[in-house]
């Protein structure tokens, strides 16, 4: 075969600059590499962000795009803190927080303790239990109003065959004391499986030696139960109520669906309080500033409660 | 266990344990076998009292699902020919057309299947960079990147709402494929890096001495020993887009409207038809539970957000 004049500046090149030109540098692939991804977050998560901002200093209204744009400085912001409907929102947001989380702990806790008991066949019924959590919060949302109807519905036809209660003489989404605990209810029955696997997994973590070594100082199951189990599973379940936490402050799509805020605005949490002022009220620079405030406010939480975390994992 | 072990629960703990769990996993899936059931039942059945529990199976949710209909008028009601034609023909009904089902399905495949490959195909060049090169202010970005998600989907929906409008990208399927790439990004990079991270990196530097490029020892070595963790991750971004209904509420109408804000919009003649509301459920849900039953091994890492390890 001829050598081609290509062939020979090819085997006279020395390898060192033959590699270089035939791969790119590591730090140009390590830039090629990040760099889709940071602009595409830059352009739909920072850019967004940095907009909402500016537009929390204006009265402007999405609505009428050509109306005159004023800056309005702080007063966004001062009005929202005094409103008092504001605060009725983050207090329907805390009892959802509250209670959410602690029927979940509890509830998610217990179910993995069970199961980490290793009985047969209990893979097959974890992955059961898992399934609410994988559905989409919105369509099953949408069906738990009709579970939750008072003369068809089979919750209501369940807890009156159960109470002896009538079926017709409560309305879970209907009735104002009741509303707040509907949510709640379908928002455990949907996440508990969540908290139920990462407690798995924390369970699965302590070394089996650790509790032979209990069995040999004849430490009770109940004294084993509240040293060895209690303190090793507790970083893995502050995780998970960290991570639903930041979920539930955000919750829209299967509340909206459920109760849609009502009755009143029994169950209007944050973002479909939010929601109504940004989309249906289109008062933009207002609740560009219910925005900032709500994702501050979920940062800083977020920030002391991984700071307290921090310190369980180091004892 | 080929020995019985001292710490380990007894026999009869075992069996308690066992009980109250099958007790409560048939108590949380009531609710989804109820859907499926309501899909199957005629609109007089589904809301008798009390709910029943026996009947006989109909189709008539699902032929509502996928059509309209208007009433009868006494003279033009030609002879139904095909099975779903006689269903609708019996209530009095005529068949005008398809129902938008079947598009917002489509709608929900297409920005499903779009966001996922973008998310993961990025995802896994960013996390190959975090994992093995010396990416400055690292531990930053990769914050950063978590921090995205706490933002809740309303806060972030204004100004993109705006942005989309300005853009000519509100109602199209490509809006909603980068938009949901974004939002998936965040995890299929931490989900990723978590992969690539325990590959051994020995693999490469073998490959490099044997004369691969950068490029080609990603895509020969590193690519293939990752792609249980990439289509983890994929199957999970796939779930985030299919289940998603804040943004395609807000920022979705006609053309690329998704499934999730189309099926609370299901309405009967007179009430709610929840027959085909329930069937529509059905057909929507059905796609992830097998999913999360056939691959419930690989599904954990996922759920726990990388921070679980094994």
């Amino acid at each position: 075969m001829p050598e081609t004049a290509m062939d020979r500046a090819a085997s006279a090149t020395p390898p060192g600059i033959a590699r270089r030109v035939r791969g790119l540098s590591d730090r140009a692939i390590a830039w090629l590499f990040v760099a889709p991804t940071i602009f595409l977050l830059l352009a739909i998560n920072i850019f967004p962000l940095i907009w909402t901002i500016r537009l929390s200093f204006t009265n402007f209204r999405a609505n009428r795009p050509n109306a005159d744009v004023e800056w309005v400085g702080l007063r966004n912001y001062q009005r929202i803190l005094s409103d008092p409907e504001i605060w009725q929102t983050m207090q329907a947001t805390a009892h959802f927080l509250f209670w959410t989380l602690f029927f979940q702990v509890l509830i998610g806790f217990a179910l993995a303790w069970l199961i980490n008991a290793k009985f047969r066949s209990s893979n097959f019924w974890t992955t059961v239990i898992v399934l609410p959590m994988m559905l989409s919060p919105a369509v099953v949302g949408n069906f738990w109003t009709f579970l939750y109807q008072p003369q068809i519905g089979l919750f209501n036809y369940v807890v009156a065959f159960v109470s002896g209660a009538d079926p017709t003489s409560f309305s879970m989404i209907g009735d104002v004391p009741l509303a707040p605990w509907a949510i709640v209810i379908v928002d455990t029955w949907m996440w508990t499986p969540f908290v139920m696997l990462i407690c798995l997994a924390g369970l699965r973590s302590i070394p089996e030696s650790i509790y032979e070594a209990a069995e040999c100082d004849r430490a009770s199951k109940w004294r084993q139960f509240w040293t060895i189990t209690v303190p090793m599973v507790l970083p893995f379940l502050m995780l998970a109520v960290l991570f639903r936490g930041i979920e539930n402050f955000k919750m829209f799509d299967l509340v909206v669906q459920l109760t849609g805020g009502g009755p009143g605005s029994t169950t209007e949490l944050t973002s479909i309080n939010l929601k109504r002022e940004a989309f249906e009220k289109w008062r933009t620079g207002y609740a560009s500033a219910y925005a900032v405030i709500l994702f501050v406010t979920v940062f800083g939480l977020a920030s002391i409660y991984v700071k307290a975390l921090n310190k369980v994992k180091e004892r | 266990m080929s020995t019985a072990s001292v710490t380990g629960p007894s026999a009869r703990l075992k069996w308690i344990a066992g009980v109250l769990v099958v007790v409560y996993a048939l108590i949380t899936l009531m609710p989804l076998l109820w859907i499926m059931a309501t899909g199957f039942k005629t609109s007089s059945d589904a809301i008798a009292y009390p709910p029943k529990v026996l009947f006989e199976p109909s189709l008539e949710g699902y032929v509502n699902l996928f059509t309209t209909q208007t009433r009868q008028v006494a003279g033009q009601v030609s002879t139904p020919e095909t099975w779903y034609e006689r269903i609708v023909h019996d209530k009095g009904m005529v068949i005008t057309g398809p129902s938008r089902y079947g598009e917002r399905f489509m709608n929900s495949v297409i920005i499903g299947f779009g966001s996922t490959f973008l998310s993961v195909f990025l995802g896994t060049l960013a996390a190959y960079a975090f994992s093995r090169y010396r990416v400055p202010l690292k531990d930053d970005l990769m914050f950063f990147i978590l921090s995205t998600r706490m933002m809740p989907p309303i806060a972030v929906a204004i100004p993109i709402f705006l942005m989309f409008r300005s853009l000519g990208l509100s109602d199209t399927h490509a809006g909603m494929i980068l938009l949901y790439t974004a939002v998936n990004l965040s995890l299929a990079v931490w989900l990723l890096k978590g992969f690539i991270d325990e590959i051994p990196r020995e693999y490469e530097e073998a490959a490099l001495i044997d004369g691969y490029t950068r490029f080609q020892a990603f895509r020969k070595v590193v690519l293939p020993q990752a792609a249980t963790g990439i289509a983890s991750t994929a199957i999970f971004c796939l779930i985030f887009a299919w289940n998603e209904y804040a943004f395609a509420v807000l920022l979705t109408s006609g053309t690329a409207q998704t499934a999730p804000p189309f099926i609370p919009t299901i309405i009967g003649v007179g009430g709610r038809d929840w027959p085909a509301v329930a069937a529509g459920a059905t057909i929507f849900l059905m796609p992830v539970m097998v999913f999360t039953i056939l691959l419930r091994k690989h599904l954990l890492r996922g759920i726990t957000f990388g921070a679980v390890r094994k």
